[in-house]
């Protein structure tokens, strides 16, 4: 199903809507209070880009940087070019430390090329352990949100879940159902024999992952179990430890409205003779996975992305329609950029027209992304490589050919004008538009007096 | 590495690996708040604004009263386990059982030192090692952190230079905790306890 058609049905689904409505005045809220503890926050802003545009303009450099200092605290850095590579070598590192239990925390390159099926093929059992992503695994579900995956579901929804699928008596307050998934999960950490998380920064000075979690479970996760694998794209090298800083500055607060989460781990390296715990295995899976299609050219700055989620919390078209409506991994103003690049343009049509161009996310996003910009990029690649319907490109050429004729366009639109007036039938509004149904059917169109602005001025000026 | 290469190749204003070894090597911090608090105050309200709680003694073996004290009003166990550093506290006299070991998944209250602590975030920096086992701090459901308030730094800038000073190597793990474990993935709601502890108590020693 494309888009549109998704995007119709979300609208219908008062549920949906419900639970949408509930979450995004909170993400919007918080988020501004948060930033104001920090004064002059654009100075914040201005030094995150300019630490994500150093790394990404020598991203080779700062890789063999990266791989080095990991290397030599004994992880094994492992490069996959595709998804289908990711999974490949995640099995194989299951199959050499024959592991028969992994425990997840999230990664959302793991859902870029659906690990989880790939390893239960292999006959690894796969635990998420994020609750979140643990409700939509019961639920056999997508995540909808890379930063609040369940935002979809109601209270109510997961309390049938849980009594269905842990066949224990019904919870129905939250912290009770926090608790039960809690239980259920605790025996997973102390018994997989692998962890897998994602990487939401990696560390070139220091070659250590860092993630950023409010659970704990990635602690666990690359605490507990004698393997750890952790995945993440190879964009987010960063170079020192006071980058971290500056970032960690920005990410909680614009994704949660948090000054900091309450987990913040860097591992390095695996556990020492000396170590009462932590992993004996290390690996590393860095992603490409469509990533260098963006070095080097017009939309290299989405690389800076940082997956806070604030340009779908704040973008009008995803509070109206939910993450599952944009049909892949991500969502919202964000996704609208990457699925076309990553998944090809083709597969994703009406993306980079599922905006209002209201520009609130290129406002928030704490990397300065200019997102409007590059759909806006996006559509017109579109319409040159012919993937817009015949009709459209035919009413632009004609609509560019007129403009560039003053006279016609003047003549033209005195016509328009005043049969559009004639439809109205006296009335102010237009409640029908030949060939524009799919924007008079949800809004009417006023209907113009009858003369138009360049008349109206010429008369005016005399 | 290739496709990577050969997509920046000629890009503009490309760095060599001098430059970049120079860039990583100074360390430069970026903007920071101004503010000149004072640390400790400035601690202990981002702790307690992190649901976390707060308690300040004079010196070391004031501890263990302080802490069966906190202990008894939360009806909480009186068996802990706790960092070795602090085996040689006098436990027992204030009625505790205190194990010095790395904690189990059913051990209920975990007792650990810190790294250093950071004034802007409330955050206690906890390094992995023999000495200081990351599961003490993160299985049971109660965590209690003994902070020497003079390892109270500003910001995280403060705490890197301090590591780099006193650990010329990395640790495997190095864990900011602020707070208790918490989840608002089921309608956005904030609940404390997830899959960490479900409270964090702070002991400050002067
Ligand atoms: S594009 Fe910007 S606002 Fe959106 S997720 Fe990435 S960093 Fe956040």
């Amino acid at each position: 199903m494309h888009f549109k058609a998704r995007a119709g049905e979300k609208l219908r689904d008062t549920r949906l809507q419900q639970a949408l409505a509930k979450a995004q005045g909170k993400f919007v809220h918080t988020r501004a209070e948060a930033i104001l503890e920090l004064e002059n926050f654009e100075a914040y802003r201005d030094a995150a880009a300019s630490i994500r545009d150093r790394v990404i303009r020598d991203l080779d450099l700062y890789l063999e940087q990266f791989e080095k200092n990991a290397s030599a605290r004994g992880a094994v850095v492992h490069w996959a070019e595709t998804a289908q590579d990711v999974n490949r070598i995640v099995c194989e590192i299951a199959e050499l430390h024959g592991v028969r239990k992994a425990v997840k925390s999230k990664s959302m390159v793991s859902e870029e090329c659906a690990l989880n099926e790939a390893l239960e093929a292999a006959g690894v059992e796969v635990v998420e352990t994020d609750l979140g992503e643990y409700i939509l695994q019961l639920a056999h579900e997508p995540p909808s949100h890379i930063v609040a995956p369940v935002v979809h579901k109601t209270k109510d929804e997961v309390s049938d879940l849980f009594e269905q699928k842990h066949k224990k008596p019904r919870k129905t307050g939250i912290p009770e159902l926090c608790r039960e998934a809690r239980e259920v999960l605790r025996p997973h950490f102390l018994s997989a024999d692998m962890g897998i998380s994602g990487a939401n920064f990696l560390i070139a000075e220091t070659g250590s992952t860092l993630i950023v979690t409010n659970e704990g479970n990635g602690r666990l996760v690359t605490t507990m179990p004698r393997v750890h694998v952790a995945i993440t794209g190879i964009e987010k090298v960063v170079p020192t430890l006071e980058d971290i800083a500056t970032l960690l500055r920005l990410l909680p607060r614009s994704a949660t409205g948090q000054a900091i989460t309450n987990y913040v781990s860097i591992n390095t390296g695996i556990k020492s003779r000396d170590d009462s715990d932590g992993p004996e295995h290390f690996h590393i899976v860095l992603v490409d996975a469509g990533r260098t299609k963006l070095l080097g050219g017009v939309m290299q700055s989405m690389l800076r992305c940082i997956r806070c989620g604030a340009c779908m919390n704040h973008c009008p078209v995803y509070q109206n329609i939910g993450g599952h409506a944009y049909g892949w991994v991500y969502p919202g103003p964000m996704g609208s950029v990457l699925t076309p690049v990553y998944a090809g343009l083709e597969n994703a049509l009406d993306l980079p027209n599922a905006s209002t161009f209201c520009g609130e996310c290129a406002v928030v996003c704490p990397v300065k992304i200019p997102l409007p910009d590059l759909m806006r990029n996006l559509r017109e690649q579109q319409t040159e490589q012919g993937l817009r319907s015949w009709q459209e490109r035919l009413a632009l050429k004609i609509w560019a050919w007129t403009a560039l004729h003053p006279g016609i366009y003047a003549a033209l639109s005195r016509i328009a004008a005043r049969i559009l007036k004639g439809m109205a039938g006296g009335g102010k509004l237009l409640h029908y538009l030949p060939g524009g149904h799919g924007w008079t059917d949800g809004r009417d169109l006023p209907a113009p007096e009858g003369r138009t602005f360049r008349e109206l001025y010429r008369e005016r000026r005399r | 590495m290739g496709r990577i290469r050969a997509a920046l190749g000629k890009s503009a204003g490309r760095a060599d690996r001098e430059e970049i070894d120079a860039y990583i090597s100074q360390h430069a911090a970026g903007p920071r708040p101004r503010a000149e608090w004072n640390l400790i105050a400035r601690f202990r309200d981002r702790v307690l604004s992190l649901a976390s709680s707060i308690d300040q003694v004079a010196s070391a073996s004031e501890v263990p009263q302080a802490l069966a004290r906190y202990l008894r009003e939360n009806n909480l166990p009186l068996q802990a386990v706790c960092w070795p550093e602090f085996t040689q506290l006098d436990w027992t006299a204030q009625g505790m059982n205190v194990a010095a070991r790395p904690a189990k998944g059913s051990d209920l209250v975990g007792i650990t030192g810190a790294f250093c602590a950071i004034a802007e975030t409330g955050t206690l920096v906890l390094l992995s090692g023999k000495e200081s086992p990351p599961a003490t701090s993160l299985l049971p459901e109660t965590h209690i952190a003994v902070v020497r308030s003079t390892r109270i730094v500003k910001g995280m800038e403060e705490a890197w230079s301090l590591l780099r000073k006193e650990y010329p190597v990395m640790p495997r793990a190095v864990n900011f905790v602020s707070g208790p474990s918490r989840t608002a993935d089921i309608e956005q709601t904030v609940t404390l306890g997830a899959h960490g502890p479900y409270r964090v108590h702070i002991i400050l020693v002067d």
